[in-house]
This record gives C-alpha cells, structure tokens and sequence, in this order.
C-alpha cells in the first residue's frame, strides 16, 4: 500500500506513468499545464518521450502518430485546446487508435474565465467531431478517483482500440488529497497485436475491435481517414462499406456499455430504500452532492446522490431503474445544463429539476443545493 | 516484361487515379529509382504519412509500404509521433502545398526548427488541385483561379528559404522537368539525418494547364525554362523568386537532430 499527497493532476500523471505511458504530447493551457509539467520531468525518467508541440493541433496528431507507431501515448489539454483537438479525435475514432486525452474543464465560452472552474465541455467531449461517431467519456471526482479513471482510461483505449476522454475540473485538478494505492490491484489491458494479412479494419463480432498491426515490419498496413473495407482498402463510393464501419465503430463502444458505465452511489445503504430525492452529479460537484446528500438524510429525507463516473456511453436501462420511484431527481451542473438532457429523457415523467451554476469557478455550494432542493421538493 | 520499379507498388490497385500528364508520377517514380540505387529492395521498414489532397495518394495507397493517410495539414505531427516512438523506421511525409505549405505550415516549420528526423517532399502544383484548383499559398501573383476571379493579389511562399532559415539539415528544389536532379537529391536526402525538405513543382493538368490551353508537356518546358539553379545567384531575393523558379540546394548541413537530442534528455533524466 502506497499513501501519497497528490492533486487531481498529479494522480492523473502518475497513474499514466503506472499504466505505461510511453509517449506525451501536450500544448500548455491552464488548468492542465501542471500535469504537463510533472509528466516533462517524470516521463523521460521511465524511457518515455515528452514533446510539447507548436500547438494542439500537433500535441493531438503527434499522440496519434505514437500509439500507432505502438506507444501507450496521451495528451491533457483545457476547453479551447479540446476545441482544436476535436478533428483529430475524429480520425483516432475512425482509424481506430487507443489514446487517453485529459480535458481539464476551464470556464467558456472561448477565452472566459480562463483559470476559474466549469462543466461546460460536457456536449464537445460527447458531440465535438463530425459526422457519426462514438467513444468513451470518463470523469473523476477527487485525486483518488482520477487515479482510478486514468488507469481505466488506458485499459478501455486498448481493450476497444478507441480513444478515450477524461473529464475532469479545474476544482479537481487542483485539489490536494491523499491517494492511496495497492499496486498488486491494478491490472493493465495491453495491445492486442495481429499477424499480417489479418483485417485490421474489421472484425466478425462488432463489440470486439480487430487487432492492431505493427508498422515497420513489412505488414503494409494502409491507415486511411477516408471510408475503408476491413484491409483499409478506400472505398468512397460504396454505401454498404461506409454502412457497416461506422456502425461497426458506433457498436463497439454501445455493445460494451455495460462494462464502460460507472457510477458511485452515496450512501450506499439508501440503494433499497424508497428516495425521496436523487442527485445526479459528476465532477466536482458530485463532491458537493454527497455533502448535500448527508444535510437532507439528517433531515428526515430519504436522499441519494448518483455520481456518474462514466458520461458516454450511459447505461440507460440501470440509471432509468435506479433513479424510477424517486419523488424529485435533481442534476447540479457546473454549466447551463448539459447532461440534464439524458436524464429527462431516463426519467420520463419523473420529476426533474436542474441546477445550474456558472461564473467566477465558484462551486456550487452545498448549503444552496441544499436549499434549492427542499424548494422543489415542496413544489 | 515487368515495370523494373514495380516491387515498390501496389500492383493490385493500378492504375493510379492521377490524372493523365500529373507530375506525381514523375516523383514517384524518381523516388522509387533512388530506393534501387541506394539498393532498397523492399520498403519494410519504411513509414509514409500524408495528409489531404492529390499528392497524398502517391503513397497511400500506390506504394507497397505501410501508410498514414491522416487530416489536412497534419501529415507531419503524425509522422514526428512514429518517428519518436520507432527510430529505426524511416518516415517520409508527402503532400501538396496546400497540405504542407497551407494549412499545415505551422507544423512544416517547427519540424524544421528541431530538425526533426524526417523527410518531407512536397509536390506543389501551385493549386488546391482537389477541390478544384483554388488559390493556393504557392500561386503565382496575378494568376486567375476559381477563387480569384480577379486575379490573386497574394504573393506566393517560398517555402525552401523559410524551411532553411528555420533550421532543417537539407532543403532543394526541383521541378518535375528535372528527373535526374531530383532522383539524385532523393539519393543524398534519404541518406542523411535532421529534417530534409524537398519541393517539387509538378503541374495541374486539369485546374491549370487547361486553362492556360497548354499541354502538361508545354507546361514541364516552361517550368524548365523558368528554373534557374540557386549557384548561380550571388544571393536569392524574393523578386528572383517570383520572377522565376529557383531550383537546387538551398542548404546542406549537418546538424544534430532532434532525435539525437531526446535520446541525450531520457539517458540523463
């Protein structure tokens, strides 16, 4: 066991480091230079590459260019860097590329209120490319649980060959806490090769990614933005082919949504009990949601928050089973509702409130959540 | 009998979709008889990444190696990410000016400035051929495109003198009219370390000799006749630039590379 004193960005850093990173990319923007930083001094330590690019455009493209050249490669980045990074998340995503890439939520829109905390990318990290597509949204609360997600972050890019997104906030990563870690208990998902001549670009079972090849070993692998057939072949005419990967791509991430969707539920003793109010949070504010949680079951409610750990893909059935019978669901976000959207759509007929905060980094506090939902609740 | 160069394609895909009278053919085929003379039989251990436009379908996928055909302008950061992680590979960047020299410009120079251990040609036909032959950062002053019905009232980037002046070990330009020169200088390039940069000016047949109402093989003798080496200058200006074509060596140097350089940072981290 390892007792450590570490910030949100630390943990995220070191838990890279444990998960193998080989390869780091990144364009200074606050809140997420710290990370960058202590990765530019550790990772060289470990035979690990640091470059920080011209820009995000590159730092993005560059992690692309490593993972498929066969490093565990990453970048972290802020609001208007994600905004740059999004193109090239779209070929990571078509191409098939495992790669972690940390958002650390600042306040926009555009420049905004450049080092103060917000929840506001929520929509870029789930919609920012064009055209159809999917990948994974994670989101972490304290240091601990950024550890956690940052490890699992590099476990699901392998397993899925897809990149995935962690979302955390300036509170978060900035808040010191102490993290403890078992290292026997962390297992690592390590690529998943294939011989030459396989398909790389398809596979039989959807919810299954085809291996990866090795380049520079005279596979000839042709790697292509464009629509292609299972052997990467260009197909930009054929309707059935550009049907089937997109879709096949689309799959991958749904069919496995019950393995990728995460929540923690506090307390947990209320799971079986009848709620009179459920909180959905994440970030930091699910920090803040089991505080209020507390106040209202001193009170005599019956409250649970449910602290999304996973944002895409969300196990509709479980979270519409969990959040059924409750008398008021509330959804605090850091933004002018984001995620609220998904759960009016779960909680159909429930009622549902959606508080809302933005302006200063000032966090939601849990007296005024507090008071906000006793408001609803005598509605 | 077979094509002597043919080892180096994807025969099954052939023929190529370039259009008849492209000057891309004529750059892979010098790059590919500069493979035989170096006597690499086979691109194993070759790398190419490209961007978006025309001359990134040269090797993605006419040439039998592995290939990275990425976004616009990004063929470069790509190519510096497989670099890094595999050393031993070597990694060619091909693209149009629009590809290298537009959108991805920024990366074209920061590459140079660490003298990153790529090569990069870029074939400029002076157009966004793709979409239609569009005003390219490379276009002729005054020349009438779809976009500057007018007539373009940008100057066009010299992109050797940059890419020099930013750092890179290597940097020439040839004109598809210069077969042997070019081979000889995809000769040296490959064989040396840093950043190497190579601009060949190709034409257009379809969004520019066309409407010039000339021939493709007009076009590859005016070009020729325009060329003037760089020796020959006591000192390239600008003017000389727009006013002709400059071919040749733009510089030859030995510069550590960066490659060089982050091996030191990680053995005394």
């Amino acid at each position: 066991m390892e007792r450590h004193f570490w910030s949100g960005n630390i943990a995220i850093a070191e838990a890279a480091l444990t998960a193998g990173l080989n390869f780091y990319a990144g364009y200074p923007i606050t809140p997420s230079s710290d990370l960058m930083e202590y990765i530019a001094r550790n990772l060289p330590k470990r035979g690990g590459i640091f470059v920080q690019g011209e820009d995000e455009l590159s730092s993005i493209n560059m992690v692309i260019g490593a993972s498929i050249a066969g490093a565990k490669a990453m970048t972290a980045t802020s609001g208007p860097g994600f905004s740059l990074m999004q193109e090239a998340l779209g070929m990571a995503i078509m191409l098939e590329i495992p790669l972690v890439l940390v958002d650390v939520m600042r306040l926009g829109p555009s420049t905004g209120q450049a080092t103060k905390s917000g929840q506001g990318d929520v929509m870029q990290a789930r919609w920012g490319r064009h055209g159809d597509q999917a990948l994974v949204v994670l989101t972490a609360s304290s240091p601990q649980s950024a550890y956690q997600r940052t490890i699992d972050a590099f476990n699901i890019s392998e397993m899925l060959r897809t990149p995935v997104i962690l979302l955390i906030d300036e509170l978060t990563a900035h808040l010191w806490e102490t993290v403890t870690i078992d290292k026997d208990q962390i297992s690592l998902i390590e690529r998943r090769y294939g011989k030459p001549g396989d398909a790389f670009f398809d596979s039989g079972d959807p919810s299954i990614p085809p291996p990866m090849p090795r380049i520079g070993e005279g596979y000839n692998v042709l790697y292509t933005t464009s629509t292609h057939d299972g052997f990467g072949i260009r197909k930009t005419q054929d309707a059935q082919i550009h049907n089937h990967l997109v879709r096949r791509i689309y799959k991958k991430i749904w069919n496995n949504v019950e393995y990728l969707f995460n929540y923690n539920i506090y307390p947990v003793d209320m799971v079986e009990k009848d709620k009179d109010i459920i909180i959905i949070s994440y970030c930091s504010t699910a920090r803040v949601a089991s505080e209020t949680v507390e106040k209202l079951n001193k009170e005599g409610f019956v409250a649970m928050n449910v602290e999304l750990r996973t944002l895409w893909p969300i196990n509709y059935d479980e979270l519409s089973k969990i959040i059924k019978d409750a008398g008021i669901v509330v959804v605090p976000e850091m933004n002018l509702g984001q995620i609220i959207y998904d759960i009016k759509i779960i909680g159909n007929g429930l009622d549902i409130y959606s508080f809302n905060k933005i302006g200063g980094g000032i966090p939601i506090y849990p007296d005024e959540l507090y008071n906000y939902i006793i408001e609803a609740y005598r509605k | 009998m077979k094509h002597p160069l043919i080892n180096y394609l994807r025969e099954e895909l052939l023929p190529t979709i370039f259009c008849p009278g492209c000057g891309i053919g004529i750059v892979m085929k010098a790059l590919f008889q500069a493979f035989k003379e170096l006597n690499i039989d086979t691109l194993d251990n070759f790398v190419f990444v490209s961007g978006i436009g025309c001359s990134a379908w040269m090797p993605s996928p006419y040439i039998k190696a592995d290939s990275i055909h990425t976004i616009h302008g990004r063929a470069i950061p790509v190519a510096i990410g497989v670099k890094l992680v595999r050393p031993n590979l070597n990694v060619i960047v091909v693209g149009g000016d629009g590809d290298i020299a537009g959108i991805g410009g920024n990366h074209l120079l920061h590459a140079a400035r660490r003298n990153m251990d790529l090569l990069t040609i870029m074939i400029n036909n002076q157009v966004y051929g793709m979409t239609g032959g569009q005003v390219a950062p490379t276009t002729p002053f005054g020349i009438k495109t779809p976009t500057t019905p007018y007539g373009n009232i940008d100057y066009p980037l010299d992109t050797c003198s940059v890419v020099a002046a930013a750092g890179a070990n290597y940097v020439a330009r040839w004109t598809v009219s210069h077969f042997m020169q070019l081979k000889n200088t995809f000769k040296k390039a490959l064989r040396k370390r840093g950043f190497r940069y190579i601009e060949v000016i190709s034409q257009c047949t379809s969004r520019m000799t066309n409407r010039m109402n000339i021939s493709p093989g007009e076009y590859m003798k005016q070009i020729l006749k325009k060329s003037i080496n760089i020796k020959k200058l006591a000192l390239e200006t600008y003017d000389e630039y727009l006013n002709n074509i400059i071919v040749g060596e733009y510089t030859d140097r030995d510069r550590e590379s960066y490659l060089e350089l982050i091996s030191k940072v990680v053995e005394n981290a």
